[in-house]
């Protein structure tokens, strides 16, 4: 068990190095997933099936998918600008300040983990929580959080849908590739746009 | 006897098993599940690709294949032998790679599509205690990892360096993403009803009887609606027509996998069976009983028979209509989707409350399959009043 924590976690932790230090954007949103592929593994490791599928529904499913097209509709895949680790250029202040928060954050996470209460119990066992559970107590105690989620994320939703109704009435011939799906309304065929744009941009042609 | 015959591969899973030292058993029986699913699949794949081109053949009034039999004697097996001469052809021909393409990605993707559509078998059950991983959320596990094979579609698209690879491959992530809510939501009727995620329960839910009768739930009104609806959405989901967009050949030659050959392209061909055959599994297992009977007086019949056999029928519907119906366009699709699927899907699922809380009485009958037949009418009659349909005029052909 110890032998398949260490390996998902090195798997995790280079991913998620390579994310950052990578020059192609698509690589980088790539091995994002693979990272958020490893963290599912470990939640998995830990018998924590609902949020480990979870996961991999929400981050590899959806998260990775949205990252990639962004990348694709708006900008080229290789960038010209060095990576942030590589780069000689970027100021020794930002790279100290990023450091610093890092450190804070990790201090202040490994201190309230090592000061809660679950590890003061000696030998606590790990209750047996079924999906049924979850679902009720998310039915009953935690009802508010979870409409409030999907408040937010209705709202999210139709603001981007008004994004999107815009850009048609603006004009028609400029209507973003990804608007596509959600302002082919209209009887005729949606607009698409001339295909070498968005290769273009896709850095292919 | 029927029992034992039933129960035949748990049984000799155990015995084989039980050889072995206790500290090698989980992995030696994690490694005989595995090697079941990876040789029993692949296997009827290679048989259905057979007896799909024999079928469209047949609809398009010619033979099919009928040549390939043993070499170097007069045996035909009415051409059963094609799919050997096919693999071995995708094994020894030559595997280009565009030079501008990204070679790692390019050579990781369809390695990528084959792990998350060989991991959904891991929850279906195949028959009577025969689930490889029983987990609790086993619904979600099989709608979780399935959503790795876009991943996969977008590397494949983006690594050719081919507008109509990448174009091929942005239409397909459109497309499986706008199907899985309708797919999900129609699965959501079945698991409030049953009140459990675990695909045995849910199967387990429907091995009763009434009159000699089963309980599947496609013999219900929000059932057959919700089994409708998933059969569409998983139809569009494997990238069969009439939702074959992504490889639409007269327009983009072959998709994502344009720039795919040799054995690559066999993959993505096995990855792409594989995954139709794991949804209409997951259909089976939702809406037709898993691996029940339909009749009582059947069962008597090995369950893993019956789930064989229900699958493949379903797979010979999607043959059948991949011979039958035309493709739609891009706006037809997502219009189908967001416009009618979704909806409906949503509807059903108030639809399965209803039911749930109605009790036991013969009205509920009647009042949701008029909700379901009412909502059905009304959204496409108001959806097909702003399509015009009219006489189709060719402005260059005629």
């Amino acid at each position: 068990m110890t032998l398949c924590l260490v390996i998902t976690a090195i798997v995790t932790l280079l991913a998620a190095v390579c994310a950052m230090s990578l020059r192609n954007l698509v690589h980088c949103a790539l091995t994002l997933a693979v990272s958020f592929s490893g963290i599912a593994a470990i939640y998995l490791q830990l018998d924590a099936e609902f949020v480990g599928f979870t996961e991999i529904l929400v981050y590899v499913g959806a998260v990775a998918i949205l990252v990639v097209m962004a990348i694709l509709l708006t900008r080229s895949g290789e960038t010209t600008q060095p990576s942030v680790l590589t780069s000689g250029r970027l100021d020794l202040i930002g790279k100290f300040a990023g450091i610093g928060v890092t450190a804070a954050i990790f201090t202040t996470l490994g201190w309230a983990i090592l000061s809660s209460s679950v590890l003061a119990k000696p030998g606590a066992v790990a209750p047996q929580v079924t999906v049924k559970d979850i679902g009720e107590v998310l039915m009953t105690r935690y009802v508010l959080p979870l409409e409030i989620v999907g408040l937010v994320l209705t709202a999210a939703m139709i603001g981007a849908v008004i994004i999107a109704y815009k850009e048609e009435a603006k004009s028609r011939s400029q209507v973003l590739p990804g608007a596509q799906t959600k302002t082919a309304t209209s009887n005729q065929p949606a607009v698409v746009p001339p295909a070498e744009n968005i290769l273009k941009k896709a850095g292919v042609a | 006897m029927f029992d034992q015959i039933d129960q035949i591969f748990v049984t000799s899973l155990h015995r084989v098993v039980g050889f072995l030292p206790e500290a090698w058993r989980p992995l030696a029986s994690s490694i005989l599940c595995i090697g079941f699913i990876v040789s029993v699949f692949p296997g009827l794949f290679a048989i259905v690709t057979v007896l799909e081109r024999k079928g469209l053949g047949r609809i398009q009034n010619r033979y099919g294949p009928n040549r390939v039999g043993i070499p170097f004697t007069k045996i035909r097996l009415a051409g059963f032998g094609q799919f050997a001469a096919d693999g071995i052809k995708a094994l020894i021909k030559e595997d280009v790679v565009p030079r501008a393409a990204d070679k790692v990605v390019h050579f990781l993707a369809p390695v990528v599509l084959l792990i998350p559509v060989l991991l959904t078998y891991a929850v279906l059950p195949f028959g009577k205690n025969m689930t490889v991983a029983d987990y609790d959320a086993g619904l979600l596990f099989f709608l979780a990892v399935g959503g790795g094979v876009e991943l996969s579609v977008f590397m494949a698209g983006w690594s050719s360096r081919n507008k109509y690879s990448l174009l091929g491959a942005m239409r397909a992530i459109a497309q499986m993403l706008s199907y899985e809510i309708p797919l999900i939501l129609s699965a959501i009727s079945v698991v409030m009803i049953v009140g459990s995620l675990n695909l045995s329960e849910i199967v387990k839910h429907q091995d009763h009887y009434t009159f000699g009768i089963a309980h599947w739930h496609v013999f219900t009104p929000w059932g057959l609606a919700g089994f409708l609806l998933f059969f569409t959405a998983s139809l569009a989901e494997s990238n069969r027509t009439p939702f074959d967009l992504p490889e639409a050949e007269s327009e983009i030659i072959a998709g994502y996998f344009t720039e795919y050959s040799g054995f690559k392209f066999a993959l993505f061909f096995l990855g792409e069976y594989l995954g139709m055959f794991a949804i209409t599994g997951l259909g089976v297992t939702l809406f037709l009983g898993g691996w029940t009977a339909p009749f009582s007086c059947l069962t008597w019949v090995p369950s893993y028979v019956w789930f064989l056999a229900k699958m493949l029928s379903i797979v010979f519907i999607f043959i059948w209509i991949r011979g039958t119906l035309p493709r739609l366009r891009m706006d037809q699709l997502m219009n189908l989707a967001w416009k009618f699927m979704l909806p409906l899907a949503l509807l059903n699922i108030v639809v399965a409350a209803i039911w749930f809380y109605m009790g036991r009485d013969w009205p509920r009958w009647f009042i949701c399959s008029g909700i379901i037949v009412m909502a059905y009418l009304a959204l496409g009659r108001t959806l097909m009043k702003h399509q015009h349909l009219g006489k189709r005029i060719y402005r260059y052909a005629e």
